[in-house]
């Protein structure tokens, strides 16, 4: 078995539980921009018939549609990187005027082992850009940790109309490989 | 940049309020600016009115999808500024991949971002919206310019297997602005309530 077969395991196992999560939290809709460390999840929820997946053009629709499918009574979730989260800051003026719930995973580019310098910016600013926004901002770096982390976000989120970013770093996503 | 005034138009308020008036099933988000008001002006502060102000300027219409989503079996009317619906024309490509057909788009455009001074869009430079959404995939996408054919874009925006967007090309004379609920967490809850939703 290759590493790279390893890491395709390792990521099925913490991925599905995660699934599992959405889906127990009634989580229904599901928007997402790509990311590599959203790849196995994003998969799983394309091939759930009680989910709605969205792929955006932008992160920033994100908030909104989510906004948009609770105002008509559905729950949602927006999976995107660390990048993503910059594009949303404006629109999270429309989740706090209206305190609508907000969760969000977002796979942490430029953290843990990153390659590639570009990355290094917005992925030191996730964790103070969801704390400048007033949500909740849990960091997961074990497998084992992923599912139950999701689990008490949506709970609080969707219990409580607030905000939380579910950070998965590159810990547990694994950091991209460059050729150099 | 500066383009010629465009005081022929259609009236907002006129084709607005032949949308909504008295159609008390259609959901229906308002962009930014002056088309919050339009729907103040068409059915009163209607529980099932949500009006964006300020933040959020070009998410109206996926707010509309996210709705429509939800919602599959009540029409959703999105009535937005040219200004803003620029600002988010990303979604609608988004908007055409999802093909809801219970979702409407109707832009009121009057070539100017009128809120702040009147400078002028894209459009009025000749971008064609209605021609955007058409090649993104909108199975009904239509230019409104000629009062006698209101009564048929309105039955595209209400009736029409969507998602549908009418660009009406309405007049840039400036129109009063109306007291307005602007208290988002009101219209939110006001909003669930009537839906019934939990």
């Amino acid at each position: 078995m290759s590493d790279g077969d390893k890491e395709v395991l390792g990521a099925r196992d913490w991925q599905s539980a995660v699934h599992q999560a959405l889906r127990e939290a009634d989580v229904t809709i599901v928007a997402y921009v790509p990311d590599g460390g959203h790849r196995r999840l994003i998969e799983l929820c394309n091939s759930d018939p009680s989910m709605r997946t969205v792929p955006l053009t932008n992160e920033a629709e994100g908030p909104c549609v989510l906004a948009g499918a609770w105002l008509g009574g559905r729950r949602g979730v927006l999976l995107m990187q660390s990048s993503g989260l910059g594009n949303c800051i404006n629109n999270f003026g429309l989740i706090k005027a209206g305190q609508f719930p907000f969760l969000t995973l977002i796979t942490v580019r430029g953290s843990w082992g990153e390659a590639n310098p570009w990355m290094l910016y917005m992925g030191r600013s996730t964790r103070p850009l969801l704390e400048l926004a007033d949500f909740h901002a849990y960091e997961v770096d074990a497998p084992e940790d992923a599912a139950p982390t999701v689990e008490a976000a949506a709970q609080m989120v969707f219990s409580c109309s607030s905000g939380a970013g579910v950070m998965l770093t590159q810990r547990l996503t694994g950091a991209k490989r460059f050729t150099s | 940049m500066t383009a010629k005034p465009k005081r022929s138009g259609l009236d907002r308020r006129e084709v607005v309020k032949r949308i909504l008036a008295g159609n008390d099933d259609v959901l229906a988000v308002g962009g930014l600016g002056n088309a919050g008001y339009d729907l103040v002006a068409a059915r009163g502060e209607h529980p099932l009115n949500f009006t964006i102000h300020g933040a959020g300027m070009g998410g109206a219409p996926v707010v509309g999808l996210g709705l429509a989503l939800a919602q599959p079996g009540r029409r959703v009317v999105v009535v937005l500024g040219d200004g803003d619906m620029l600002m988010g024309m990303g979604s609608l490509a988004t908007i055409a991949a999802q093909r809801p057909a219970n979702l409407a788009i109707v832009v009121m455009d009057n070539e100017r971002y009128q809120e702040t001074g009147a400078q002028a869009t894209a459009t009025g430079f000749g971008v064609d919206l209605a021609g955007i959404a058409a090649a993104a995939g909108f199975p009904v996408a239509l230019i409104l310019d000629d009062r006698a054919r209101i009564d048929d874009a309105v039955d595209k925006v209400l009736r029409a297997l969507g998602p549908v967007l009418v660009n009406v090309k309405i007049s840039d004379a400036p129109v009063p602005q109306l007291p307005k609920l602007r208290d988002g967490v009101l219209m939110k809850i006001r909003f669930r309530e009537k839906l019934a939703v939990e």
